[in-house]
């Protein structure tokens, strides 16, 4: 071990002296990059130093280095709460509806606007579906809670077709599947775009020799738009399953209310409550920090599947 | 249904085929748009009369009473104007610095290159979390309750930079190569050649900076809940937003000092201030369209 640390130290050296060199030859790229590497390390590095306190009865003015030690209770008490595990179960149904369904829903849109022939219609729908993905969650929210308001246009539709008037805000049951729909109306079109744009590199004349060999639109679609859009579909589930501890928090903080609480409450809303309004830092950063570990390992497991099965990678 | 009768009549299929699918997506926009019309119809009625509900895509009763009380209610001018300083300054801020640090690592010669790439790529996967960042913003670094705390905090973000990254890798190499002859830096390369070319891909970048710091309300209400005049227009919304039951936020201190102000704020004030938060980005958005899709697939495929 010694012995071969001490062989490469001159080889280190010589290389080492060239880099330095360089490095100041570089020194206007070095102004232009460092400060921000300095910046990232701080808003982005720095903070996970503060995982420390899942482990600590965390008191902020006795800092990480003077809070008690208090080895695993946090992880203790919360896997002990019927609120995490809740929290857990509702996270990751939240984020399964809106990947399945979000993901099909935007393909299904691509294939239609990918069939239509006029220009001037596709981007006009194109124009009108990107458009909720730019208001924000507030005003989502404020619009939905007019919609399905009891006396709103959904309910009154109901009632038109004689059916009994639902309290959508207000019923537990029906609250992930109401997140899925309000997500899935702001950001369909959105998601649809990657997909679009890689169904119009799919080369023309794979259509042409499907359709001279007798396929109709429904077996282009099936054997030439699909095929065409699998290793893009591939690298975004990749990227979604990383994201699967994500469900958001802002429409669940938004929409949620004491009748909906055990199904809207997700990680991210938990760790809200028990750490900024109840002062908890310890427990809070614990659940975060569960979260933040569960979520790389979800990346790094669906990265090593999609290379097993020999597709396209993330990293 | 329609799926067989097509398949047996081939020649028919482009024919039925084509109107199925206009006709979907007809639907699809009308959908998309309903909700938005609909608050602005709520937005023109009279207040009482809306309470009854029912208000389609036109007003019922019309009345442009919401938007005279916001116009002389001082908070919303206020929430306007921290709103607008807040987007206008982390936009131009986050565009320079963000290009600035993308032109720098498009240089293959670079010897920090990789090290710097994966530093900041890294950063899009593995977040601290609520926790650590809340405690370095407000306790290490003291910023709640100031202004910069909208802005200081927002300044870098990876995708956008892979965004400018692939977009300038795409530039012909002999521009800056003729400039480094004719004996200019790369600050100057990068500001003077690189940054004019850049502007289509910095238009897209600085429409997603600016909505997300317009759409921003999260922030405001962790650092600034107390202090009224750091209030922004989302932040405001977030307030009227007339929750029936609020308790499941009842943890929240603010919460329950809010639940007074929502129970008495009329269904038409709230999508007033739900049209005038919303009206820069809708006018805004048309005229950028071309810019951002292009953006957003330079980032999707590379990123």
């Amino acid at each position: 071990m010694t012995g071969s640390a001490g062989h490469n130290v001159p080889a280190i050296k010589v290389k080492k002296k060239g880099f330095f060199r360089t490095l100041w030859g570089q020194k206007q790229l070095m102004l232009m990059s460092v400060p921000m590497l300095l910046y990232v390390f701080l808003f982005n590095y720095y903070p996970m130093w503060g995982w420390i306190a899942s482990f600590e009865d965390y008191k902020p003015k006795d800092g990480p280095l003077g809070s008690k030690w208090v080895g695993l209770q946090h992880f203790e008490w919360l896997f002990g709460r019927s609120e995490f595990l809740e929290g857990i179960r509702n996270t990751l149904a939240m984020s399964l509806i809106n990947l399945v369904f979000g993901t099909l829903a935007s393909i299904l849109l691509a294939i239609l606007l990918n069939e239509v022939r006029s220009k001037l219609f596709k981007r006009t729908v194109q124009t009108v579906t990107y458009l909720p993905h730019f208001l924000s969650m507030v005003i989502v929210v404020g619009m939905a809670q007019n919609i399905f308001a009891s006396t709103g246009p959904v309910n009154q539709l109901i009632k038109a077709l004689g059916g009994q008037e639902i309290f959508w805000l207000g019923e537990e049951k029906l609250f992930w599947w109401l997140v899925g729909v309000i997500n899935i109306w702001k950001e369909v079109g959105w998601n649809s775009i990657i997909y679009i744009s890689t169904m119009t590199s799919i080369d023309p004349t794979l259509y042409e020799a499907a359709s001279i060999d007798g396929a109709g639109r429904f077996q282009r679609i099936m054997n030439v738009t699909l095929p065409g859009i699998k290793s893009t579909f591939m690298v975004l589930l990749i990227m979604n399953i990383g994201h699967l501890m994500e469900a958001g928090f802002e429409i669940q903080y938004l929409m949620g209310n004491s009748q909906v609480e055990h199904y809207s409450r997700t990680i991210d809303v938990f760790v809200l409550e028990y750490g900024i309004s109840n002062n908890n830092f310890g427990r809070a950063t614990a659940a975060g920090m569960f979260k933040s570990i569960v979520a790389i390992i979800l990346l790094f497991s669906a990265n090593w599947v999609a290379k097993k099965l020999d597709e396209d990678t993330l990293i | 249904m329609t799926a067989i009768a097509n398949k047996r009549k081939k020649p028919h299929q482009d024919i039925v085929f084509p109107i199925v699918n206009t006709c979907i997506l007809v639907v699809l926009m009308f959908l998309t748009l309903y909700p938005v019309i609909n608050t602005v119809a709520i937005s023109f009625n009279d207040g009482t009369d809306a309470l009854r509900g029912g208000i389609g895509l036109w007003p019922r009763q019309f009345s442009l009473k919401a938007y005279q009380a916001l116009l002389t209610d001082e908070l919303i001018w206020s929430a306007f104007g921290i709103s607008v300083a807040r987007t206008v300054i982390t936009t131009v801020l986050n565009v320079i610095l963000t290009s600035m640090l993308a032109f720098a690592l498009s240089r293959r010669e670079y010897v920090l290159r990789g090290f710097i790439t994966i530093t900041m790529v890294l950063t899009m996967y593995v977040n601290a979390g609520l926790i650590p960042n809340y405690l370095l913003i407000s306790k290490t670094l003291n910023l709640s309750k100031t202004f910069w705390v909208y802005i200081i905090p927002t300044m870098f973000s990876c995708f956008n930079m892979i965004v400018i990254r692939t977009y300038i890798s795409g530039l012909p190499e002999a521009l800056a190569e003729s400039a480094r002859i004719d004996g200019a830096g790369d600050l100057r390369i990068f500001w003077q050649i690189i940054f004019p070319l850049c502007m289509p891909v910095l238009a897209t970048v600085a429409l997603f900076v600016a909505v997300g710091s317009w759409n921003q309300w999260f922030d405001t209400q962790l650092y600034n809940g107390s202090k009224k005049y750091l209030y922004t227009l989302q932040y405001l919304l977030k307030m009227k937003l007339a929750t029936t039951n609020q308790s499941a936020n009842a943890a929240n201190a603010t919460a329950d000092a809010l639940r007074t102000t929502t129970a008495t704020t009329p269904v038409t004030i709230r999508c007033a201030i739900t049209v005038v938060s919303a009206a820069p980005i809708l006018v805004v958005y048309p005229f950028l369209q071309r810019y951002f899709v292009t953006g957003m697939v330079l980032g999707g495929v590379k990123g």
